[in-house]
């Protein structure tokens, strides 16, 4: 049993009388090297170790629960949480759907997230693959005038989550990433590409890659300008089709249906999206980065299908959105570290791949407007009443092949009308750190702002 | 207040952070708690209480910064972060170096009640009071939510330079979030109180003007038509416009941006980047404001820094490591999210000075256009300048009037060309509270503006 599990079930037995407690613990190790002019700008390494408690009472009239957490595993910090969460329990109004996780039988699937490499891997190999990302990126083309960041990141990180209703859960995970930003010039006006490749130890990692990635992007997008307004068919490339999915996926979520803040309330059943777009959860598949044999209340992650054919099939529900909505948990609490509570959340969300690989969707679509990067996604989109409408750059897509680069510009639409509006599916997935993996992503009907 | 390690501790550990040779250390030492309440429908879900105490350590070694953090505050713990920070010097040196802080600047909060001396039911009582208001305002109100979070941030920051300051920021924030169902679907409202303050903020009549506020603006846009798209003339309303001057030139005056020739206003100190009509202020000590800060977290007090005079460039925002390679001071933009950061250049409160213009004289002057009553933040690229900032309530202008409401969208443009745009600039200033992000790190800062007009601007909807 690891330690922190042990640790878990230690503070269980300060429970007192008929109150119920979950304990959340939580350490991780990380590394940071970002490097400039081939030498190291910045090195940091940190450990760091917390603790999340949730107590709760049932009572007549329903449950209370209080929350607490403290950024340290020390007796007095513990203590300090415990004592806060009971206090503010008692003010929290009784609510019959309030309850913790209850083991419910469904076995974790076996997965092998860490990769030790990650721990033994010596220092000045992955300062030396920073710097050595930076210097491809340089010398990757004439025209790229600086590198604005170079970056080499890893962790590992483990958790614990154990309850006085039986919940016994520990994972761990690692990851490491390289990540650039290029900066071309071609003697008028700069442009900028970003390079990734991430993996669970350094040894996954393809610097070339990121660095050809950060070059072509920066490159190409020399001479853009802005277009004329228009109304015309999107190509998003796998990073921002995955930054879509995202978004759909928080109106996935049983917890923003449960609250009246979801479009998609009420419509299982319907066909809310193109026959093409099958969309599953799947934290149970480990290609994805973010895969976890265990949700955020402890019970065993699961694969999850959302829409099916165009078909709205499910909602990702934790335990207390699905008591609301009268159903039981789908494995899908998600929680923002030792600060946060669980909520219901897709975690490893991607889309059935097509037939088509990214040629074939440009040849097919013949006109319209490929989407390299989106910005404003955070200001401009509205999971809510679904309106969209994000600052875009990409290339122009002519007789089905790239022409020239765009940008400030908008595209926009409404979520309800993209999903309907898919017309393509890429074969391309490509897997990437979040919520979501992304594939190539044709989407007809999208005004384009410009001048 | 006992200090949160003792100075003696402190300067043992700066100088074995530069044992091997560093040009500079830094302890910064963070204790902070915080609290948050959360009502939905009526039912308060969730109270919430966090502490997080810590140290970060840094050494400066030529161009190359070490860091390192731990939450073990003991002088065994702070040494062993200052030896992992110092692990970037690489040439041995001179071992453990003698260090002597100059006596402690203590900086008092401006909170005249403590989050502490609050009552958790009274917090509750105006958590209830919101959800009253929001829904005496229509039917159509259909989802309800109303938070309230505060934080007491109490650091201590000494370096090798015998800089040793102690702060304790008290900050205060309520938001209401309103959604109305119509016949059309959902629109949401949202109204923000904030400030670097004590409860004393969230009287019952600012709260009910949250509340009223949120709600209205949900009411409103059930009515609301797709925003037009393509080029028009834009007002802004005071407060909320902030934020373009935070997209369109802020971040590419951040002198990081500047040293790695990563801004498009590179090299333009004295030119002209904008109208005449722009004077650009970023303001650490706008007393209270979501941004201000006593003493920035390099222990360097917080100051009023004119950026654009007149449409001129005058000045970049600096912190300690970008002031110390050309030779100047820090013009206290110093900020991390926690003692987990790096400090690096942020903005605090950046606004433009007031004009003389009247606001409803310049509705009434705009034939066609977009009236935006409320922005939800935005995003720049600082390398190209292009930016764009979400509106979250507006309306069309026509014949100098306000009329239809228009759904959410963003407007986008290019920095140095949007700020040339500014042809008109009223006296009704206000601020509006946000939080910037900026590579992974969160920090509180306030944005402010009169009613202003941009001659054009792209604007992100789909109406043609």
């Amino acid at each position: 049993m690891s330690d922190l599990l042990a640790e878990a079930e230690r503070i269980l037995e300060s429970a007192r009388g008929s109150e119920e407690i979950e304990i959340y613990l939580s350490r991780g190790v990380d590394t940071e090297v970002r490097a400039f002019q081939g030498e190291i700008e910045q090195l940091s390494t940190a450990s760091s170790a917390g603790i999340g408690v949730r107590v709760l009472h049932d009572n007549e009239g329903g449950a209370q629960v209080g929350t607490a957490w403290a950024g340290s595993l020390d007796a007095e910090a513990i203590d300090d949480a415990l004592r806060e969460a009971r206090d503010n329990m008692r003010f929290a109004t009784e609510d019959e759907f309030v309850a913790f996780a209850r083991p419910d039988g469904v076995a974790p699937a076996r997965l092998q997230l860490t990769d030790p490499s990650v721990s033994t891997t010596p220092l000045d190999e992955k300062i030396a693959m920073a710097v050595e990302l930076e210097r491809l990126v340089r010398d990757g083309d004439s025209r790229i005038r600086q590198v604005e960041s170079a970056d080499y990141s890893d962790y590992v990180a483990e958790a614990a989550i154990a309850s006085t209703l039986g919940v016994r859960a520990t994972y761990e995970r690692s990851g490491a990433y390289v990540s650039v930003e290029a900066i071309a010039n071609d003697g008028k006006d700069d442009q900028t590409g970003w390079g990734l490749s991430a993996g669970r130890a350094p040894r996954e990692l393809d610097v070339q890659k990121a660095a050809n990635d950060a070059v072509s992007r920066a490159t190409r997008m020399l001479g853009a300008v802005k277009p004329a307004s228009m109304k015309c068919t999107a190509v998003f490339d796998p990073r921002t089709a995955a930054t879509l999915l995202a978004i759909i996926g928080g109106s996935l979520s049983g917890e923003a249906v449960v609250r009246g803040r979801s479009f998609f309330a009420n419509r299982i059943g319907e066909e809310v999206a193109s026959p093409l777009f099958t969309l599953l959860d799947d934290p149970t598949d480990p290609r994805h980065f973010s895969a976890s044999t265990f949700d955020g209340e402890g019970l065993a992650c699961r694969r999850n299908v959302m829409i099916e054919d165009g078909q709205l099939k499910a909602f990702v529900y934790d335990t207390v959105s699905a008591r609301r909505a009268g159903t039981s948990s789908t494995g899908s609490a998600v929680r923002g570290g030792i600060a946060g509570s669980p909520s219901a959340g897709c975690r490893a969300l991607a889309l059935l791949p097509g037939e088509l690989d990214q040629a074939e969707i440009f040849a097919r679509v013949g006109n319209g407007i490929y989407v390299e990067s989106l910005t404003g996604v955070h200001s401009g989109v509205n999971p809510i009443s679904g309106d969209f409408s994000v600052g875009i750059t990409g290339l122009m897509i002519r007789d089905g092949q790239l022409c020239e680069p765009v940008r400030e510009i908008t595209v926009a639409s409404t979520l309800q009308r993209m999903l309907l509006d898919v017309m393509y599916v890429g074969n391309d997935v490509e897997w990437l750190p979040g919520s979501a993996a992304g594939q190539s992503l044709a989407i007809s009907g999208i005004a384009v702002s410009g001048s | 207040m006992s200090p949160l390690v003792e100075q003696d501790v402190l300067q043992r550990v700066l100088g074995t952070a530069l044992e091997r040779g560093g040009e500079f250390a830094e302890v910064f030492v963070e204790d902070r708690t915080t609290s948050s309440a959360m009502l939905d429908q009526r039912r308060v879900e969730e109270l919430s209480s966090g502490r997080d105490r810590g140290a970060g350590i840094r050494v400066v070694v030529g161009e190359t910064t070490g860091f390192a953090h731990t939450a073990d505050l003991s002088e065994r713990g702070l040494l062993a972060a200052a030896q992992a920070a110092a692990a970037v010097a690489r040439e041995g040196g001179g071992g453990v170096r003698e260090i002597k802080l100059s006596d402690l600047i203590d900086y008092p909060s401006l909170a005249e009640t403590a989050p502490g001396d609050v009552a958790k039911a009274k917090k509750i009582e105006l958590l209830l009071h919101a959800d009253d208001v929001a829904r005496s305002e229509g039917n159509s109100i259909s989802q309800v939510q109303v938070a309230l979070g505060d934080s007491t941030r109490n650091f201590v920051v000494a370096n090798s330079d015998g800089v040793f300051a102690a702060d304790h920021q008290v900050r205060t924030r309520f938001n209401v979030s309103c959604v109305a169902t119509g016949d059309g679907g959902m629109q949401t409202g949202y109204r923000p109180i904030a400030g670097t303050r004590g409860f004393e903020i969230l009287t019952a009549d600012a709260v009910a003007e949250a509340a009223r506020g949120a709600a209205r603006q949900a009411i409103t846009k059930l009515d609301a038509r797709p925003a037009p798209s393509g080029d028009l003339p834009v007002v802004l309303a005071g407060g909320t416009g902030g934020i373009l001057f935070h997209e369109a030139c802020g971040h590419g005056l951040e002198a990081d941006a500047i040293l790695k020739q990563a801004s498009v206003y590179t090299g333009r100190v004295g030119q002209l980047v904008a109208s005449p009509l722009v004077t650009l202020v970023d303001d650490g000590t706008a007393t209270g404001e979501w941004g201000y800060l006593a003493v920035d977290d390099e222990g360097r007090p917080g100051s009023r820094n004119v950026l654009i005079e007149n449409g001129a460039l005058t000045d970049y925002m600096w912190d300690y490591l970008r002031a110390r390679k050309e030779g100047r001071a820090s013009s206290g933009n110093g900020r991390r999210q926690s003692y987990q950061h790096l400090p690096m250049v942020r903005m605090t409160n950046t606004y433009l000075l007031e004009g003389d213009s009247d606001a409803d004289e310049i509705v009434a002057q705009t034939p066609l256009g977009v009236y935006v009553a409320q922005l939800g933040g935005g995003q720049v690229n600082t390398a190209t300048g292009d930016f764009v900032f979400g509106m979250t309530a507006a309306f069309l202008i026509e014949n100098g009037q306000i009329t239809a409401p228009l759904r959410d969208c963003n407007l986008i443009g290019n920095g140095p060309d949007v700020l040339q745009r500014v042809d008109a600039v009223a006296s009704d200033f206000s601020m509006m509270p946000g939080t910037c992000g900026k590579d992974g790190q969160s920090v509180p800062v306030g944005c402010g503006q009169a009613t202003m007009r941009l001659s054009g601007m792209t604007i992100g909807g789909t109406a043609s």
